[in-house]
Formats: C-alpha cells, structure tokens, sequence
C-alpha cells in the first residue's frame, strides 16, 4: 500500500493531478446542481406571483 | 430528419429527452471513471520510461481531449444557431462554454504536474501546452463577451460569431504553434505522444475520455434545462409540470 | 460597388486625418514601447539584437491593437454607421473600405518608422526589408482579424480591454510567422516559408473577415 501510494517517487505529482481533476469536476457538478436549485426557485417563484395575480383578479381560477 | 430536427429544438421536447438521457450519461460516466480510475492506477503496469509519473495521462489526455471537444460543441451550436436561430444551440454553447475553459485549466495544471519530473520544469513551451492556454484564453474571451453584453439576443449572436471566428483559428493557432516549436527547440520530442501504448494502459485512457464525455453531457443537459426553465417559467408545459411536481 | 468602396476609402481617410490622435497616437506608443526594452534589459548591442525582431513584432501588434479600438468608435458615436449598414451596398465591401483607410491611416506609418527602430534595436540591416515585407502583410492581417473583435465591441462601455482579450489570442500566428521571418532574416536564412505562410493568412483573412465584421457590425447596432 505504501509503495502503492509512494508511485515509485511520482507521488508528489501524480496525486495532485488526480486530487485536482476530482476537485474540478465535483465543483462542476456541484454549480449544476446548485443552477439547478436556482431554476426550480425561480419557477417557484413565478408561479407565486401567478397565483397571487389571478387571486386579484378575481378570477377564482385556482392554478 | 430536418422535421425531426425542429421538433428536438422546440424546448419543451428537448427537456422531455434531456430528462431521460441526463441521468443515463451520468451513470453511464460514473461507471467508466470509477474503472477508469481503478484500472488506471491499480492494473495498468508501469511505463519503463516514465515509470509511475505517466499515470497522470488517464487526467491529462481526457481533459485536453475535452477542452478540444467542447469548444467544437459550442462553435457546432453557435453555427446552427446563427443559421436556423436555434436558441437552444445557443443554450448549449452558453453553459458549454464554463466547463470547456474548466477542462482546459485541467489539462493545463495536469500538464504542469507531469512536466515537471519529465523536463525538470514546471512550466515547458511544448507546443500542446501552448496551444492549450491559448485555448483558455479563447474559452475567457468567449464568457467575458458575453457576460459584457446586457441585450440576451445580442450577447448571444455577438458569441456566436467569437466561437466561430475561434474555430477557423484554432487549427491555424494550432499549426503556428507546432511549427514556431520545432523551429526553437529541433531537438526536443513531445514528450506526451506515447508512440506504442500497450493495450492494458489504452483501455483505461479510452474509459477515462468516454467516462468525460459521459460526464459533460450529463452537465451540459442538466444545466440547459434549468435555463429553459427559467426562461420558460411562464409557458405553460412548465406551469404544468411545477403543479405535477415534475420539473 | 467599385464607387462606393473608393469614396467610403476617401472619407474615412479624409476624416481620420483631421482627428490627429487617431493616427499620432498608436505611432507614438509604438516607438515608446520599443524605447522601454533597451531601457527594461540593458544598452548590450547583442542582446537587443537578439529580441530585435520579437520586440519590435510584439510592439507594432500592441500599436495596432491600441489602433483599433477606435476603428468603428466614431461613427458609431454619430450615427453614420447606421447609415453604412442600410445602404444598399453590399456590407462586406463597405467594412473592406474602412479596415483599408484606417490600415493605410494608423498601420502605414507605422511600417515606415520601423526601419528606424530597427535600428534603435540594431537590427541587422539585411533583415530591414524583410521587416518591412512582413510588417505590410502582416498588419493588414492583423487590421483585418482584429476589426471583427473591434466590431463586437463597438457598443460597449469599455469595449478596449475587452477588445484585446478577444483579438490577441487570434493574433498569434501571424505574430509567430512575423517575427520569425525577421530571425531567419537576421540570421541568413530563408525566409519564404515564412513569408508565403503570411500571405496565406492574409488571403484567408481578407476573404472571411469581411463578412464576420459586417455580421458583428449588425449585431452591434441594433
């Protein structure tokens, strides 16, 4: 396991590159999900002030 | 198939697919990285020339293939989307284009990593790594007109010509860059081509580059549909799936 | 077609005449540019003889670059490009016109002050004419592919940093060909590759560009 981890002296450089390419690409998947989060709210939101339109307006319409 | 092509576009129909194929490419990546990974680092054998150190090609290669593949993928949407005013093509190339100058700061900082035990130096004027900044400044320039343009439609198609204008460059960049290198340094070889990789080294790279592909996709979808649903929180189809609790 | 090239050629140098910074002020910052490399490493003839070409390559670019912003600016500002884009001429010739006037404005004189800094630089005196050769194809290259960034950004607030990010990139190759057609010059070489390399950019850049600056230009103004 030491040797493994060791990688016959490259560690310094071989563990970097795989920690920063796991570093990179869980921060893109984690920006999509957070965009996601955004765009749900953002609907959400919308359908809020929809309602609340509707609801002044008296229309009775439930959406 | 333009008919076919038409309907695809139409957002509403995008999404519906984009639903399904998002997840499946997100699994289908999480499969191929993860034996990537283990087949890379654990069953691989080592190189008798660089020893361990050329394991850090199963990060580089991918991401500097990547870098390359995205920027085709916007300026392959940008065109279509000058041509036939797909505005998803334009979503497309819009939430492409961060992961792309992301992967290239990948291939870049991996490039360093790896040439430092096998030119001494961190930073080597190789003619891929020239390219590859060059690149990122493309990636930058292309976000930053964008970002500095108010108008949506204009930003857009303002974009859209930069990545189309950069891809008829990028061959040429390309080219300059490989001849002003040999022309400075005759002597050195590229030191990344691998002239005859052996096949238990090759299947994991080929696995590490799918498993990245697999990767942006699932991204690149997931994100095109939360800007149609924030462009589109008003029509109808969306209304409908927020109140099936469907998004 | 023919007429309305060679009169938008007549104003716009006409006019770009009259605004003396237009033109004055890239000269000048090209040769205070070069004056700084002396003064930044050291008065020793060899080395400076060595950089020679890429000092003086990399200045003429920044010199053209800083040109360009100002390339639609104006017209932009009074109206007169609106005017450009509804008439009925086709757009393409019509930028061809104004990258001509402003290249032969801010990009010639340029290329007749070089021999001088060449000197400055100690240049070799046989890779002078070279200089020159690669300097007027290569500017007007550069003239070309930078006013399709200068387009784009014609409507913006701060258009002019935003403008190098996005022209410079596209500028290295004929920076690579240009300069080194200088050293092998310098150093007794041939230089034809190098030079037929330029020319070809030249070709490609004067047949795409055009039309990239006149979609740029519709972008921008509406």
């Amino acid at each position: 396991m030491t040797e493994f981890l060791a990688m016959g002296g490259y560690a310094a450089y071989v563990w970097p590159s795989f920690g920063l390419t796991f570093i990179v690409m869980v921060t893109i998947q984690l920006s999509t999900f957070s965009r996601r989060r955004k765009a749900i709210a953002a609907v959400r939101r919308q359908h809020a002030v929809n309602t609340q339109k509707n609801q002044q307006a008296g229309t009775g319409e439930s959406v | 198939m333009f008919q076919w092509f038409h309907r695809l576009a139409a957002s509403k129909n995008f999404y519906r697919l984009a639903e399904i194929l998002g997840p499946l490419f997100g699994v289908l990546g999480a499969i191929l990285l993860t034996l990537g990974v283990y087949r890379g680092l654990f069953v691989a054998p080592t190189d008798y020339e660089q020893g361990e150190s050329y394991r850090i090609i199963y990060v580089h290669v991918p991401s500097a293939w990547m870098s390359m593949f995205v920027y085709m993928v916007m300026a392959f949407c940008s065109a279509l989307f000058l041509i036939w005013k797909m505005k998803l093509a334009d979503i497309i190339a819009e939430v492409s284009a961060p992961m792309g100058a992301a992967f290239t700061f990948l291939a870049l900082a991996t490039g360093s990593l790896w040439g430092k035990p096998m030119w001494g130096t961190w930073w080597e004027w190789d003619a891929r790594l020239t390219s590859e900044l060059i690149l990122l400044f493309l990636y930058i320039g292309y976000m930053a007109l964008r970002a500095s343009i108010d108008n949506r439609g204009s930003a857009a198609r303002a974009a859209a010509i930069l990545a189309l204008v950069g891809v008829v460059n990028i061959p040429i960049i390309h080219y300059s860059v490989e001849w002003w290198n040999t022309l400075h340094q005759p002597a050195s070889i590229t030191k990344f081509d691998t002239p005859s990789i052996h096949i238990s080294m090759l299947v994991p790279l080929l696995m590490m580059a799918l498993g990245f592909t697999f990767f942006y996709f699932t991204n690149m979808l997931s994100r095109a549909r939360s800007v149609i649903l924030e462009r589109e929180a008003n029509n109808n189809w969306v209304k409908d799936r927020f109140r099936e609790n469907r998004l | 077609m023919g007429g309305a090239f060679w009169a938008l050629l007549k104003r716009d140098m006409l006019l770009a005449f009259r605004r003396r910074a237009d033109w004055l002020n890239p000269l000048v910052f090209f040769v205070i540019v070069v004056t700084l490399f002396p003064l930044g490493i050291g008065p020793d003839p060899g080395l400076l003889r060595d950089i020679a070409p890429g000092v003086l390559w990399v200045a003429a670019l920044l010199a053209t670059l800083l040109a360009l912003d100002g390339l639609f600016r104006s017209d932009f500002d009074d109206g007169s490009l609106e005017q450009l884009l509804l008439s009925p001429q086709p757009l393409s010739v019509l930028v061809l016109a104004k990258v001509l006037a402003h290249w032969l404005v801010t990009g010639l004189p340029l290329l007749l002050l070089s021999p001088l800094l060449a000197v400055v630089m100690q240049l070799q005196v046989v890779a002078i004419p070279v200089l020159l050769v690669s300097l007027l194809v290569g500017t007007l290259t550069l003239s070309l592919v930078g006013a399709i960034g200068a387009a784009l950004t014609v409507g913006l607030q701060r258009g002019g940093v935003l403008l190098a990010l996005l022209v410079l990139p596209l500028f290295i190759p004929v920076l690579i060909f240009g300069s080194s057609s200088v050293i092998a010059a310098a150093s007794g070489f041939a230089v034809d590759a190098q030079l037929y390399l330029l020319g070809a950019l030249f070709l490609l850049a004067l047949v795409l560009a055009p039309p990239a600056i006149a979609a740029a230009l519709r972008i921008s103004t509406e």
